[in-house]
């Protein structure tokens, strides 16, 4: 794997991941670490990432990436699919119930811009 | 037994036969009802000791079980479940019962739906005892990960149950029920039915419903059961197999009486022995364990032969990539938005979102949606995720070449048994390892079926993994039969 620029697309997997990369992930996935855990999962990452780069002795060159099973020939996968019809669903009060904050109509958030 | 396992105790009861139960319940021997009252009493007298059910679905269930006894007493037909105890495990939502998946974010949650695996199930006359314990998420292999705690092994308390369906695999070990309901995404079902020496079954993904499933990662996530012996895992099976509209990628395959497919027999059938499945790593009680079974297969009538699976070292980061890519994308919905946990002190959507997550979600979820996001982040999709989707075909088709020239694949199900609480707790990567064995068939998305064959001396099941082709469930089974008849 060839190691592009510095906001490049392409990096390779053998970049180190660095505490910047770990914040940057958290906040991508509304996570947020306490400084402790961050160091943690730095080294747990960095770990896995480097076991994870074995994959780079295969040559993958031209090989269809699989995303599901039904894909796959000989894997007898899902059929057909439904008709597009409108059928009951789950009852909104039923499901509203379940919100921590609504109205019974809305699910009620905190604000969404600061101002 | 070694002097450090002094404080272990043993909580191992085998549970009667479906047949069995049947006859007693069909010539008003047992009363469904009476029979639904006995296992809770088991579960009020082990469950503090072994923490394998979260909640107890107590009304349903005794109502269910009225019904039963009602349509005995009238002579009506009776399901194939008619009567029998059974438990679900906690990433299967049941209607207005606690549904946590091992999680403090869902804490409260009640879903409004049954899953479809769940209502299959009672439409078979299944009495439905509560909700077992399993790893956050699903995502773990020693049932450690649960926010209520970690089950404890029947076999030997001092041990993991194996996880993440590990509150499923003892309840069935331990007499709580007499089948249950499990999840597997890359070995949570087979790894612990092998700990717990009970049979544990993955269907083809696509075979059973993932409706109502707490989804982890989807392309890889099938609903299987557990029960205490082949035939009545193959009878589970039947009834929750099948099609559903409400799941796209199920299979529309008629689903075949595995209970007599079961029956038919393992003689002539073709077995293929994997080298890479028995190479370092492999505990040497496991191998002579399961080299012991092979052997009970060829005096079964089987032809042993070897095949060659050579990207299988591949497998473990090729599934901890994919897993995780669609484990970050699948976990963003608990956000304290539409159910579950809010964080009270927020006073901004941004903040309520990170904060309710960062107290919601354990460390190993926290790290596996860490780990989904960054192999998914601008620059590093094509080098992480997209591999690992190439390396994934590869896997799939290696299979369907060896399945070619054989019909079943036996391999143990783990390279060890069950191992001590808190001993991988410290290092994720030799927790992923013990998955090494059931990783592959998750990712080519073939059945098998985990059946118990023998002990290591300190008295530890042993499970050998048996892998059949898409849709050949009965051919597995046949093969796990032959095992099992073996053991005695």
């Amino acid at each position: 794997m060839i190691e592009k620029s510095e906001d490049g697309d392409d990096r390779g997997m053998t970049a180190k991941v660095t505490v910047k990369d770990v914040e940057r992930v958290a906040e991508l996935a509304h996570l947020e670490l306490a400084p402790e855990e961050t160091g943690r999962m730095l080294n747990d990452l960095n770990a896995i990432l480097d076991y994870v780069a074995q994959l780079n002795e295969l040559d993958t060159a031209g090989v269809t990436p699989l995303a599901q099973v039904s894909e796959l020939e000989g894997a007898e996968g899902a059929g057909a699919r439904r008709a597009d019809a409108v059928l009951p669903s789950l009852d909104r009060c039923a499901v509203m119930s379940q919100a921590p904050e609504t109205d019974e109509v809305f699910f009620k958030v905190p604000k969404v811009i600061e101002r | 037994m070694p002097s450090e396992t002094k404080a272990a105790e043993t909580f191992v009861e085998k549970p009667k036969t479906l047949a069995e139960l049947r006859g007693d319940l069909a010539a008003g021997r047992v009363k469904a009802t009476d029979l639904a009252a006995r296992y809770y009493e088991r579960i009020e007298e082990v469950n503090p000791r072994l923490n394998v059910y979260l909640s107890l679905t107590k009304e349903r269930a005794l109502e269910q079980a009225a019904r039963v006894d009602a349509a005995t007493a009238k002579g009506d037909p009776l399901g194939v479940l008619a009567g029998i105890p059974v438990g679900i495990k906690d990433v299967l939502v049941m209607k207005g019962a606690p549904a946590t998946a091992g999680s403090k974010i869902l804490e409260g949650y009640r879903p409004p739906y049954d899953a479809t695996a769940v209502s299959k199930l009672e439409a078979a006359g299944a009495v439905l005892l509560g909700k077992l314990n399993c790893d956050e998420f699903a995502m773990g292999s020693s049932n450690e990960n649960s926010a209520y705690g970690p089950v404890r092994n029947p076999v030997d308390t001092e041990r993991v149950p194996g996880g993440s369906s590990g509150g499923s695999a003892a309840a069935v070990a331990a007499n709580m029920a007499v089948a249950t309901l499990g999840s597997d995404t890359g070995g949570s079902i087979r790894q612990p039915a092998s700990f717990c020496g009970v049979v544990g079954v993955l269907p083809t993904y696509g075979r059973v419903s993932r409706y109502g499933l707490i989804a982890f990662a989807s392309s890889l996530d099938r609903v299987g059961p557990f029960a205490a012996n082949v035939r009545d895992a193959a009878t589970m099976l039947g009834v929750i197999a099948g099609q559903d509209p409400k799941d796209a990628t199920s299979s529309p395959a008629p689903v075949p009486d595995y209970a007599v497919e079961s029956d038919k027999g393992a003689e002539g059938l073709r077995i293929g022995v994997p080298a890479e499945y028995f190479a370092e790593g492999l505990d040497p009680e496991v191998r002579a364990a399961i080299e012991k079974g092979i052997d009970s297969l060829k005096a079964a009538g089987c032809a042993v032969k070897r095949v060659g699976l050579p990207h299988t070292r591949y497998a473990i980061p090729t599934y901890y990539l994919v897993a995780t890519a669609e484990a970050s994308a699948n976990l963003a919905r608990f956000d304290g938005v539409r159910y579950g946990y809010r964080s009270p002190a927020s006073d901004t959507l941004s903040a309520m979102y990170s904060h309710s997550r960062d107290e919601g979600f354990g460390a190993e979820v926290k790290r596996r949606i860490l780990l989904g996001t960054y192999a998914l982040s601008a620059g590093y999709y094509d080098a992480y995720y997209l591999k690992a989707q190439q390396v994934r075909r590869l896997l799939a088709e290696e299979y369907l070449r060896a399945f070619a020239e054989v019909d079943a694949i036996v391999t143990p199900t783990a390279p060890m048994a069950a191992f001590r609480l808190g001993e991988k707790t410290g290092d994720p990567l030799a927790m992923y390892l013990a998955d090494i064995y059931t990783v592959t068939a998750s990712l080519a998305g073939i059945c098998g079926v985990t059946v118990p064959c023998g002990a290591t001396q300190a008295g530890l099941p042993v499970g050998m993994q048996v892998l059949a082709a898409h849709l050949n469930e009965g051919t597995a089974f046949r093969v796990a039969r032959a095992v099992e008849a073996a053991q005695s």
